[in-house]
C-alpha cells in the first residue's frame, strides 16, 4: 500500500544519508523522496512516498522516530501532496488538444526554442500518472518527475 | 575559557567524563591525539594488538562495569577493523565512543591515503556518529557522543576527527546541560497502561517474565527478583538477560530459544500472559514466529519504541525505563503467589521431564562438565566472558549465573574473537575479581594477539578453551541437517597453544582429565599472568536442546541418538 510520511529533521551533515541508509539498510521502499530546509528554522523537512503494509509503515515510522536528528515524524491525517512534472516535447508533433490537456491539469509551457517545448505540471501524483497518459500520444522525449511535496493539513 | 587544541580537549572532556581506561591502536592521523595522550594523566591508555580487539576491550570494560567504554583509532584500516566492534556492541545495545582520526579537513574527498568514508560505514553499526567539521563545535560533540551513548536505549557512539581539527585551536567550554531537541527518550511508562498491565496480569493464569538484556542494562536486575517472588510468576530469560534471577531461584526456568531449556520453551508455548521486560524478541528465542506464545497475550515493557511490535504484536505496549516503569507496577499490583500455585506445578513436571543434562564420561572430557566445575570452583565473585559457538551455549547452560553483568558474551551478533579482547575489558573493570574467558579453538584464534595486551599491562585473565578440533556449532548443524558433510569444519590440525600462551608470555595447560583440569584451574586462577588452559573435549559432541531454524519453539531435538 501507497504510504506518505512527512519528516522533520535538523538540518546537519549528513541527515539525508541517514534516512535514506535507514530506508535501505532494511530493504523498505523509496519511491520518492523530496527535501529542503524549511526557512528561518535550523530544520529539514523531507517528503517520503514509501509502501508496505500497516506493520511495516509502523516500523518505519519508529525508525525515523530513533534517528537522533529526527524532530517529528508526521504519517496520519490528511496531506496536500503535489509533485512536479517536466515533459520535453518535439516541436515538430502535432499539437491539437494540447491546451485543453495542460488546463485540465493546471499545466502550463515551462520553456520552448527551436526543438522543443517543454510543459510543466504540479499535482497529485495518481493525476500526474494520468496526465502521462494523456500526452503521450505526443510523443515525449523526456520525462522528469520530481517526487511529491507534502503538507498536512 | 580555556584555549585548548583539539587533542588537548578530548582529553579534557575524557577526564569530565570520568573515563579512567582508553583502549586503542595509533596511526598517521591519529598522531596528535595519541601524542595528548602521552602527556595527559586522566586516563590510561591500553595499547591492544588490533583495533577490533580495542573495541571489544572498552565493550567488556562498559558490560562489566555499567559505564561507557572508549576506544581510539586512526583513519583508513585503522577504522575499518573497529567496524566488527562498532556492529556487537549495536546490537547488544553497549555505551561505547570510538573516536577515530581522520585525513585533514582540506583531504577530505580526494582519496587520499588512508582515507575512508568512516561515518558512512559506521552509520548502520551506530546509534549516532559525528564527522567533525570545525573545532569550535568539538566539546558539544563530545559531550553529545557521551550522553547519546548511555542514555534511552544505550548504543556505540563514533565521533571521526580531521588531523587538522585535532591541532587546531579552540575555546573549550564542556557544556554543563545537553539539549538536543529532537533526542529525548521516555523514562516514566505511561500511567495508564501500567494499571492496565496490572490488571491484566491479576487476571492471567499462566503469566511469565520474560527477561532480556535491558532488564541488566537499565539496573532493574533487584525489581525484577522481587517483582517475581511478590507475584510467584515464573521466568524465562534470554542469552542477555542471565543473571538477572538467581540460577537456583526456584521462579527461575533458565534460558529460552534454540537452545533454550525444554521447561523455558514449554512455558512459552503454553503461557496466557507474557511480561517482556527489555527484550527483543530476536529470531534465536522466537523459532518459528507463528507459532511462538500462540496462547499469550503480550506486555512488552522497553525503552526503544521501535523495539516494541517489531517482530510480535504488543497487546499491552509500555514505553519507558524498565526500572521506573517496574517500581510502579509493583506499587499497583495485587497478584500473589497462591494464583500461579497450578501453572508453576505444570512447569514443574516439564522440568522434572526433560531437565538439562549431559551424560559424563571418565574416559573423555565432556565441556559441560568443565563449565559446570569451573562454576563450582569459582563462585560468584567472577565475571565469565565467551567467545562464539557451543561453548557459549554450554556455558549460559550449565553456568551458574547469580548477578547482572557476570556475563560477558555477544549476543545479537555472535561475534567470534570476542571473548580475550572483552574479557581484558571487563578485566579493567573489575580490578582484582578473577575473570574467565570461555572459548573455542575457532574463536580464539581470531583475537589471540591480545595475549599480548594483557602480558604487558599485567591484566591476567583465564581462558578455558574448549577444544573439539572443530567449529563446533557450525560442525553440529553439518551433522544434523547436512548429513554429515562437515565443509571446512575440522581443525584438527592446530597450532600448540600451550606454548603459544609462553611465547606470548602468559602460562598454559594441556589438559586431557578431571584431574588436571582441576590443577590446571587452581594454578591459573592464582596465577598473576595470562593463562590458557587447553582442554581436550569430547569432539562430537552436540549442544541440546536444540530447536532447528525456522521450527516452533517447542519442537526441540532433545537427545542425538545416531547423530555423533
Ligand atoms: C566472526 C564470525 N565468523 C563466523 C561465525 C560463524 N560461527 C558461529 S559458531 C562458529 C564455530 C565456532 O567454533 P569454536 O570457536 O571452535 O567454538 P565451538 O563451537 O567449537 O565451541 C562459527 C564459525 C561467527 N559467529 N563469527
Amino acid at each position: 500500500m501507497r504510504r506518505v510520511i512527512s519528516v522533520i529533521v535538523l538540518n546537519e551533515h549528513g541527515v539525508l544519508s541517514r534516512i535514506s541508509g535507514l530506508f535501505a539498510g532494511r530493504g523498505y521502499n523509496i519511491d520518492s523522496l523530496t527535501v529542503a530546509p524549511i526557512p528561518e528554522s535550523g530544520f529539514s523537512r523531507l517528503s517520503i512516498v514509501t509502501s508496505g503494509d500497516e506493520r511495516v509503515l509502523e516500523q518505519i515510522v519508529k525508525q525515523l522516530h530513533k534517528l537522533i536528528p529526527t524532530y517529528k515524524v508526521i504519517e496520519s491525517g490528511e496531506f496536500v501532496e503535489k509533485e512536479m512534472a517536466l515533459i520535453k516535447i518535439p516541436l515538430n508533433e502535432n499539437f491539437g488538444g494540447l491546451d485543453a490537456i495542460l488546463k485540465a491539469y493546471n499545466g502550463s509551457v515551462a520553456n520552448t526554442n527551436e526543438n522543443y517545448i517543454i510543459v510543466m505540471v504540479a499535482d497529485d501524483a495518481n493525476r500526474i500518472d494520468n496526465f502521462l497518459k494523456a500526452i503521450k500520444k505526443f510523443n515525449p522525449v523526456d520525462i522528469v518527475r520530481g517526487g511529491s511535496v507534502l503538507m498536512d493539513i | 575559557m580555556k584555549e585548548l587544541n583539539g587533542s588537548q580537549m578530548i582529553s579534557e572532556a575524557l577526564k569530565l567524563e570520568g573515563v579512567e581506561v582508553v583502549f586503542g591502536y595509533p596511526g598517521g592521523a591519529a598522531l596528535n591525539i595519541y601524542d595528548e595522550t602521552y602527556k595527559q594523566e586522566y586516563f590510561r591508555h591500553v595499547l591492544t594488538r588490533h583495533e577490533q580487539a580495542a573495541v571489544h576491550a572498552a565493550d567488556g570494560y562498559a558490560r562489566a562495569s555499567g559505564k561507557v567504554g572508549v576506544a581510539f583509532v586512526t583513519s583508513g584500516p585503522g577504522f575499518t577493523n573497529a567496524v566488527t566492534g562498532l556492529a556487537t556492541a549495536y546490537s547488544d545495545s553497549i555505551p561505547l565512543v570510538l573516536i577515530s582520526g581522520q585525513v585533514a579537513t582540506s583531504l577530505i574527498g580526494t582519496d587520499a591515503f588512508q582515507e575512508i568514508d568512516a561515518v558512512g560505514i559506521s552509520r548502520p553499526c551506530v546509534k549516532h556518529n559525528y564527522l567533525v567539521k570545525n573545532i569550535e563545535e568539538l566539546p558539544r560533540i563530545l559531550k553529545e557522543a557521551f550522553y547519546i551513548a548511555r542514555t534511552g536505549r544505550p548504543g556505540p557512539v563514533h565521533v571521526d576527527i580531521p588531523k587538522d581539527i585535532t591541532a587546531a585551536i579552540g575555546k573549550f567550554e564542556y557544556p554543563k546541560e545537553i539539549n538536543i531537541p529532537t533526542y529525548k527518550p521516555t523514562y516514566k511508562g505511561n500511567a495508564k497502561q501500567i494499571k492496565k498491565a496490572a490488571e491484566i496480569i491479576e487476571a492471567s493464569n499462566r503469566p511469565l517474565l520474560y527477561i532480556g538484556g535491558g532488564a541488566i542494562i537499565s539496573g532493574a536486575s533487584e525489581l525484577i527478583r522481587e517483582f517475581a517472588k511478590k507475584t510467584g510468576i515464573p521466568a524465562i530469560t534470554t542469552l542477555m538477560g542471565l543473571g538477572v534471577m538467581r540460577d537456583d531461584d526456584e521462579l527461575n526456568l533458565g534460558m529460552a530459544g534454540m537452545h533454550g531449556s525444554y521447561v523455558a520453551n514449554m512455558a512459552l508455548s503454553e503461557s496466557d500472559l507474557l511480561i517482556a521486560l527489555g527484550a527483543r524478541f530476536d529470531d534465536r528465542i522466537t523459532g518459528k514466529l507463528s507459532e511462538f506464545a500462540k496462547h499469550a497475550k503480550i506486555i512488552h515493557v522497553d525503552i526503544d519504541p521501535s523495539s516494541i511490535s517489531k517482530i510480535v504484536n504488543a497487546h499491552f505496549p509500555i514505553v519507558g525505563d524498565l526500572k521506573s516503569v517496574l517500581s510502579e507496577l509493583m506499587g499497583r499490583i495485587n497478584a500473589k503467589p497462591e494464583n500461579f500455585e497450578k501453572w508453576r506445578e505444570i512447569l514443574a513436571r516439564y522440568n522434572s521431564l526433560y531437565p538439562l543434562k549431559y551424560t559424563d564420561s571418565e574416559e573423555v572430557l565432556k565441556p559441560q562438565w568443565v563449565i559446570e566445575k569451573t562454576s563450582q570452583m569459582v563462585g560468584d565473585d567472577v565475571v565469565v566472558s565467551t567467545d562464539v559457538g557451543q561453548h557459549q551455549m554450554w556455558v549460559a547452560q550449565f553456568f551458574a549465573f547469580n548477578k547482572p553483568r557476570q556475563l560477558v558474551t555477544s549476543g545479537g551478533q555472535g561475534t567470534m574473537g570476542f571473548g580475550l579482547p572483552a574479557a581484558l575489558g571487563a578485566k579493567w573493570a573489575v580490578g582484582d575479581k578473577p575473570v574467565i574467558n570461555f572459548t573455542g579453538d575457532g574463536s580464539i584464534l581470531m583475537n589471540i594477539q591480545e595475549l599480548m595486551t594483557s602480558v604487558v599491562d599485567k591484566k591476567p585473565v583465564v581462558n578455558i578453551i574448549l577444544n573439539n578440533s572443530f567449529l563446533g556449532m557450525v560442525r553440529q548443524w553439518q551433522t544434523f541437517f547436512y548429513e554429515h558433510r562437515y565443509s571446512n569444519t575440522d581443525l584438527s590440525i592446530q597450532p600448540d597453544f600451550v606454548k603459544l600462551a609462553e611465547s606470548f608470555g602468559g602460562v598454559g595447560f594441556r589438559v586431557k582429565t578431571k584431574k588436571e583440569f582441576e590443577d590446571a584451574l587452581n594454578t591459573a586462577l592464582k596465577s598473576d599472568k595470562i593463562s590458557l588452559i587447553d582442554v581436550v573435549v569430547d569432539r562430537f559432541e552436540n549442544v541440546l536442546p536444540m530447536v532447528p531454524a525456522g521450527a516452533a519453539i517447542y519442537n526441540m531435538i532433545l537427545d542425538d541418538k545416531g547423530q555423533k
